[in-house]
């Protein structure tokens, strides 16, 4: 046995933060180490947006990204997963876009039930605190979002339910 | 993790063997519904829809919130739970995402030094 590792410290408190702020709110919270501005550009210039926004341990890829961020500026996100069978659309509106500081967009592809995200930018010293805000427009519309399992558009819970359907139809074609 | 959903999906599986639970899925697909209005719509006495209610909301299809006298049936799993697996789900895929990030904006930093070098130059 190792004794030495069980007194290296804990590691640090978890890097991303995620709260349910209220019935309504969900806020993310991360630091990077760099000023707002290169923060900024990574959020806004589609090329960059790109090379993070769909994380290669989740197996998805972008198909296409257009980006126009200014105020009334719109963007289309479009997905690809090897187990999806359609491509998974984001699309909305940026709301507002105050250079280094502050983006709001809306996400239309739930329809009414969208959220409003807003990001912001804070420059601490030689780091950026971005604190990510999704405002939903009911407690109905944030419980929905969870209970359908999604976390980014795909409903996991129905595609859980086709499972059970096809398993079950499949055992009672076999009694 | 695969202990659980196996536990689940059986009982799911149970939940599933029975018509009037089936019809009441099929109800609660098209609205969410009171114990009483389930309880009339299957022609069953409150205790008895209680009891196949009880059956689907231990599967996490169903789950039932009282307030004040009416307890409303709905679609979905069983919430607090769900919502902290979903929280927790939604945390890895930002965390994800900004490690990426990370490394996006100190290659922006590594440039924007070159830059400001070759510039002085």
């Amino acid at each position: 046995m190792d004794a030495s590792r069980d007194s290296e410290p804990t590691p640090m408190k978890q890097r991303t933060t995620v709260q349910r702020k209220s019935e309504r709110e969900l806020v993310v919270t991360r630091s990077f180490s760099g000023p707002a501005r290169l923060v900024f550009e990574a959020w806004t210039k589609p090329e960059l947006l790109q090379r993070w926004w769909a994380p290669k341990s989740y197996g998805i890829a972008f198909i296409s990204c257009e980006v126009d961020v200014r105020t009334g500026g719109t963007y289309r996100f479009v997905f690809g997963h090897p187990a999806a069978a359609q491509p998974m659309e984001f699309f909305g509106r940026y709301i507002e876009v105050t250079p280094h500081s502050r983006l709001v967009w809306t996400n239309e592809e739930a329809g009414e039930s969208g959220a409003v995200t807003t990001v912001t930018f804070e420059e601490r010293g030689a780091e950026t605190l971005v604190i990510m805000h999704d405002l939903y427009p009911s407690k109905k519309a944030l419980d929905d979002a969870i209970a359908s399992g999604s976390t980014g558009g795909i409903s996991e819970t129905f595609a859980q339910l086709d499972e059970l359907l096809v398993s079950l139809g499949a055992s009672v074609g076999r009694s | 993790m695969v202990q659980y959903s196996q536990t689940r999906f059986d009982a799911a599986f149970a939940a599933l063997a029975d018509a009037t639970r089936r019809g009441v899925l099929q109800q609660l697909g098209r609205a969410d519904a009171s114990i009483t209005e389930l309880a009339a719509k299957f022609h069953m006495t409150l205790t008895g829809i209680k009891k196949h209610v009880g059956v689907l909301e231990q599967a996490g299809l169903v789950t039932t919130q009282k307030v004040g006298r009416v307890r409303t049936c709905r679609l979905g799993p069983r919430r607090l739970e769900e919502e902290a697996a979903w929280i927790e789900k939604y945390r890895q895929l930002w965390d994800a995402r900004f490690d990426a990030l990370d490394q996006v904006v100190e290659e922006l930093k590594r440039k924007e030094k070159l830059d400001g070098r070759k510039q002085r130059q």
